[in-house]
């Protein structure tokens, strides 16, 4: 798609200040796309630039180029106005230039201090003293404490990211860059993470922040740019944050984006509005309700927080959103319906049957799917083709198995079928799934669960990773099973998605149901507060 | 009922465990810090038993003990190098390269042992040991259990060094960071690749060192698979001990003592078949690890190779 | 325990035969490739230590393979081999490392061989193989159930418990035969089993029935993992334990019944070896099969059909090897050399046709700007 739209011009007055770091003409190309295609950017001190585009837009790929794992094809990289070659993370890092991953690095069974001082401690005995005293430095700096003795595996989320800008400023840095921070943050966190940068910035550190999400590039970029298919297709200066309104600022994105005719829904779907407040198409409801969770404590599954005393309640057709940052039960509450895990306490009812002695297959067969968020790690298996994978939970039934015999044709033609239906772009149905592209795995995972007539469906973060169009595709595809009387419950730490696609929304925090909220103008506004935890009772630790 | 604590019978115990077990020390110390970093050294077994015949052959051309062991050290250091190539760097599976150095070194030595000494089955002099001042000369078991030869005493001394590093030092941290996620380890800027070289090095000459000590000084001579299933009962020790240096001590004169059982009571006049003794430390092993399964934990990066960028 | 350990699966790519599109070249060259390599290494190993290469080759070629006598041992030979193949590529295919097959082996072979002398003086011979055969695989799975239940509860790593469960029942078959078992003979050794009662052989050669019981195990584990559910249950366990139990396969219950079915299969070889060569065990005695079949194994891909081959080839090196040998004036242990140095090339020859066949080169390139696929 070659339409880049009209470009926002440069109107910004002359640099009076050197760039900490900038990019000129940077270009890196991979076996069959080049992420990269001649981007320039500068990154002045004390102001935050927000590189802004869609998941596969090639944000990542220059960020690992300025931070030493990648190296560049081509164009030149300058810190301080000088050029530079960065050879490999930890030059970059002597340079001045840190890092935060989107995917937290810390590791979770050393302790704060030992994670801080992995690959930083001069000399070979290690200087905890030392260590310590920069911790405090840099803590103050940042206007925050931590416990450096604690084990990094027991800190909460937003504290973890904390410790990891700590450990990214560690030797001095002219530049930090944060890819995507705020997708496993509280609101309350958004705003703490906000403040710290603000702090780092008068401070006189340069700030790159890497996002998806438009309306938070706004809120807290003071420069964005905004790549799409590897290229810069717009940039905003001070001077244009500051002359022109939200609306303006928010449909010159689009058209940079998506061009100007870009459909209302795609503009909304880029999380370009922070409050979505549509209004579904009036949905028949069943009667009783289908899914019933009661009273149901569970175990955590590895590192989440137990669940205690959840009481769930979804009918037919319609979509119970289940929101809660990552850590809060989520996962546990996923595989405890679906049956991989099992609860301690309470019961959960299927139509009125009760399940809870019954396995995954049999949940299955009474038309119960869950649709895992770890889609390579427990949703395929990555050798085998596509056409096994989709008939991987009917092992041994009909039609595909007969007797105890495998018929391979059948399992082909029933492939084909759900290629096309589907849409899932693959060369055949025997490739390998490991080669497909995260979107079309995730198709492939729903033509599996969404087949033979599923009553209730259980989705886990069913659109992370992918981009635009196969959101499109899975949010549409999720309305129509509504449609078709499906029970939905879509888990997410993603607000937007969920009050875009929800017809109520309950809340998970530290295990357990704050609140249920229904759609309307100020669902975001509520969700946030139960999110932020007001009146969380007996929270079991 | 024959009076057990006789001095000996004690004697016989806890001296001929501690010569038992010495060998399982340096490979179990060598083991801990290869599990560690994340390799899984299957292949110890064939390590030690290089370490056994080169250190032997060795001591029997130079009648120097030292050299032996450090030709044994050698060997085993030559042998890890294998794994370090295969595992480390090209990423292939640890557990078939490790099945493969066993069954590659089990033929080999046995190979050569026949061609060179098939016929005269020669033995070592026994080799000097030294005093310790004061504690040998207490009552019982101090003669026997403080005149032992130097390297003996080197590897007490060997196992606090190692766990000294293993704490405080930044080499030992980014030792555990590469056992427990190397992913972090290399964001950090440090070399994966070359800390697990490192580890499996100094395991691969630590196993090479208890080998020949177990033929040099222990048997006094080499027979073909000498070592007999000790490189695998180093692993398990190595596995209990969740990267802590001092249970090598603990786990070499556990088993070591099982091992020596057999001699003991026999100077007691119980005649336990040989086949039950033989048995015990495996035995024990075994139950060691029904009771305490629940808590073995293992580095979660062992055992997977770590390729940067892989999928 | 948290590691997720290495299946053997991830050392051979086993996915399904629809996508095996290698061509027969290929195939070739990454079973024989090895094999060629490690007999020509060994080769240059033996003119070191002074024998002659040729000579010795030759005749492993004669008494394994040309003389008549030779080529009938060697084909006997292949039984027990087969039957512990198949008893590990069950095991591997599932993600498990079962290295206790010699403990399993021995203690099912000395309850077997110690059994037999009552249960063939009471029941006629036929029968009697049959109540024989099913001791031995029973004994030989109940082996497997500590380590099993082990790795099924806790996660706890096979390769440790399996060894040390070999250990203690070689040490437990000594005791039976030296004890309870123990026959008339001076020698510690079981009663030995009257030659009439022992397989029948083929007509007119001296290759016993046991060769087709091998064969016929062989084939049945291969149709079980192309064709049933039973054995894509297995395999996908084999592949990814968590998708395993993501789709609904029942995973504890799953290990369990691999390990005990590979345990049988270790017991069957034994009863195979008991009832059909040598009708007694002595103490002190290891065939020590396991380590040695696993290159084969490996070569095989874990495929059961394409292991026969291989094991062919392991007989005759191993029957001839015998021979030549002792006219060599090298010990039998020789065979290890071999067959670790063809595990050895093997692992290399199959890490480079990978890496050709994804087009990657072939040393990872460490500095920054590797290539992610």
């Amino acid at each position: 798609m070659g339409t880049t739209g009209p470009t926002i011009e440069d109107r910004s007055s002359p640099q009076t200040a050197t760039p900490a770091v900038e990019l000129i003409d940077i270009t890196k190309a991979f076996p069959g796309v080049v992420a990269n295609d001649r981007i320039s950017l500068a990154a002045m001190p004390g102001e935050v630039l927000c590189l802004l585009g869609e998941n596969g837009a090639g944000k990542s790929t220059l960020m690992s180029i300025l931070s030493g794992i990648y190296r560049p094809d081509g164009g030149r990289i300058l810190v301080d106005g000088r050029a530079v070659n960065i050879d490999s993370p930890r030059h970059g890092r002597d340079l001045g230039i840190g890092m935060v991953y989107q995917h937290l690095s810390l590791i979770p069974t050393l302790t704060v201090l030992e994670n801080l001082m992995m690959g930083s401690n001069p000399g070979l005995s290690l200087d905890r003293e030392g260590a310590r005293t920069r911790l405090g430095e840099l803590s103050r700096q940042l206007g925050v404490s931590v416990d450096a003795d604690a084990r990094a595996g027991s800190l909460a989320l937003g504290q973890q990211q904390q410790v990891e800008i700590i450990k990214a400023l560690w030797k001095g840095s002219r530049v930090l860059i944060l890819d995507e921070p705020t997708s496993m943050l509280t609101p309350q966190g958004i705003t703490e993470l906000q403040d710290v940068l603000r702090g780092l910035k008068r401070s006189g550190l340069a700030i790159i922040f890497i996002t998806h999400k438009l309306h938070e590039a706004v809120a807290i970029g003071d420069r964005v740019a905004i790549l799409k298919q590897g290229k810069v297709v717009g940039r905003l200066d001070p001077a244009d944050l500051a002359a022109m309104t939200p609306d303006e600022i928010q449909s010159r994105i689009v058209a940079a984006m998506f061009g100007s005719s870009a459909a209302p829904d795609v503009a909304d779907i880029a999380e370009l509005r922070p409050t979505s407040g549509l209004t579904t198409t009036a949905r028949h409801l069943s009667n009783e309700p289908l899914l019933e969770v009661v009273d149901v404590s569970a175990d955590a599954a590895g590192g989440e927080h137990t669940l205690a005393d959840i009481n769930l309640e979804v009918r037919g057709g319609e979509i119970l959103g289940v929101a809660g940052v990552d850590g809060s039960g989520q996962r546990t509450l996923a595989e405890v319906i679906a049956g991989q895990s099992r609860h301690t306490a309470g019961s959960i009812r299927l139509g009125g049957v009760t399940i809870d002695g019954l396995s995954i297959s049999e949940r299955q067969a009474l038309g119960l799917r869950y649709v895992t968020d770890d889609r390579l790690g427990e949703g395929v298996v990555s050798s085998y083709p596509l056409s096994l994978n989709l008939v991987l939970k009917r092992i041994g039934q009909p039609p595909f198995w007969r007797g105890g015999r495998v018929d391979r044709a059948q399992i082909r033609r029933s492939a084909q079928e759900s290629i096309r239906v589907f849409d899932i772009r693959t060369p055949s149905s025997e490739t390998r799934i490991g080669k497909l592209s995260g979107g079309n795995i995730q198709k492939a995972l729903l033509a599996r669960e969404l087949s033979f007539e599923p009553r209730c469906v259980v989705f886990n973060k069913p659109t992370h990773g992918l981009d635009v169009r196969t959101i499109v595709a899975v949010r549409e595809r999720i309305r129509a099973l509504a449609q078709d009387g499906v029970a939905i419950v879509v888990i997410s730490n993603d607000l937007d998605e969920l009050v875009d696609l929800s017809d109520r929304v309950a809340v998970l925090d530290s295990g357990r149901i704050t609140g249920v909220v229904p759609a309307g103008p100020d669902a975001e506004v509520r969700i946030g507060e139960l999110i932020v935890g007001v009146a969380a009772p007996q929270t079991v630790g | 009922m024959p009076d057990l604590f006789t001095s000996g019978f004690l004697t016989a115990l806890v001296v001929g465990g501690l010569v038992a077990g010495v060998p399982l020390l340096f490979a179990g110390l060598g083991e801990i810090i290869a599990e560690a970093s994340g390799v899984l050294n299957v292949g110890l077994e064939g390590m030690m038993l290089a370490g056994a015949f080169i250190g032997f052959v060795a001591t029997l051309l130079t009648q120097n003990v030292w050299f032996g062991l450090a030709a044994g050290a050698v060997a085993g250091l030559l042998l890890s190098l294998v794994m370090v190539l295969f595992c480390i760097r090209l990423g292939l599976d640890q557990i078939v390269v490790g099945v493969a150095i066993v069954l590659t070194v089990e033929g080999a030595t046995a190979v050569l042992h026949a061609t060179l000494y098939g016929e005269s089955y020669p033995r070592l002099d026994a080799a000097p040991r030294f005093a310790i001042p004061f504690l040998s000369d207490l009552p019982v078991l101090g003669g026997s259990l403080f005149t032992q030869p130097v390297i003996v005493y080197l590897g007490f001394i060997l196992v606090g060094v190692v766990a000294w590093v293993l704490r405080s030092t930044s080499v030992g941290l980014h030792l555990r960071a590469a056992g427990e996620q190397p992913a972090s380890l290399d964001a950090a800027g440090v070399d994966v690749v070359r800390i697990r070289s490192v580890a499996e090095m100094v395991c691969g000459a630590l196993a090479g060192l208890g080998g020949a000590y177990l033929a040099i000084v222990g048997a006094g001579t080499f027979v073909p698979f000498v070592t007999n299933g000790m490189g695998f009962i180093a692993i398990v020790i190595a596995m209990l001990a969740r990267g802590r240096a001092w249970w090598s001590v603990i786990g070499a004169f556990l088993f070591g003592m099982s091992l020596s059982l057999t001699t003991a009571l026999q100077l007691v006049g119980i005649d336990v078949p040989v086949d039950v003794v033989q048995m015990l430390p495996f035995v024990s092993v075994i139950v060691v690890l029904v009771i305490f399964a629940r808590d073995a934990r293992l580095p979660s990066a062992l055992g997977l190779p770590y390729l940067r960028g892989s999928r | 325990m948290t590691s997720p350990l290495t299946s053997p699966e991830a050392v051979v790519d086993v996915a399904p035969p629809t996508t095996r599109g290698a061509g027969l070249g290929d195939a070739l060259v990454r079973s024989l490739g090895p094999i060629a390599l490690a007999l020509i290494t060994c080769g240059a190993l033996l003119a070191i230590v002074g024998r002659d290469p040729f000579a010795f080759y030759s005749d492993i070629l004669q008494a394994g393979l040309l003389r008549p006598s030779g080529l009938q041992d060697s084909i006997t030979r292949m039984a027990p081999i087969l039957l512990v193949a198949a008893g590990m590529i069950v095991a591997f295919r599932a993600g498990m490392w079962n290295l206790g097959s010699d403990g399993q082996y021995l203690l099912a072979a000395a309850c077997v061989a110690g059994t037999a002398p009552s249960v063939l003086a009471a029941v006629p011979a036929p029968l009697g193989w049959l109540v024989l055969g099913l001791v031995g695989m029973v004994v030989g799975a109940s082996w497997t159930i500590v380590p099993a239940w082990l790795r099924a509860r806790y996660g706890l790593n096979e390769i440790v418990t399996t060894l040390m469960m070999s250990f203690v029942g070689s040490g437990l078959a000594n005791l039976l035969v030296k004890g309870p078992f123990d026959g008339p003979s001076t020698v510690p050794q079981t009663a030995v089993v009257d030659p009439s009662l022992l397989l029948f052989d083929l007509p007119g050669t001296r290759i016993h029935i046991g060769v087709i019981v091998a064969l016929i195990a062989v084939a049945t584990i291969y149709w079980v993992f192309s064709r049933t559910s039973f054995g894509m249950r297995i395999d996908v366990l084999g592949a990814n334990a968590r998708a395993a139990q993501h789709v609904g396969i029942r995973v504890s219950r799953l290990i369990i019944v691999t390990f005990l079915l590979s345990g049988a299969l270790m017991g069957l070889a034994a009863a195979v070896d008991m009832l059909g060569i040598f009708g007694y065990m002595r103490a002190d005695w290891n065939p020590a099969y396991g380590l040695k079949v696993v290159p084969l194994v490996f070569l095989a891909r874990l495929n059961a059909l394409a292991v026969i081959p291989f094991a062919a080839f392991f007989s005759v090196l191993s029957i001839g090897g015998e021979y030549a040998a002792r006219r060599a004036q090298l010990p039998s242990d020789f065979l290890l050399l071999v067959i670790g140095l063809v595990l050895t090339f093997m692992v290399v020859t199959q890490y480079l046709t990978d890496k050709r066949d994804r087009g990657e080169p072939i040393l990872p390139r460490r500095k920054a700007g590797m290539a992610r696929a």
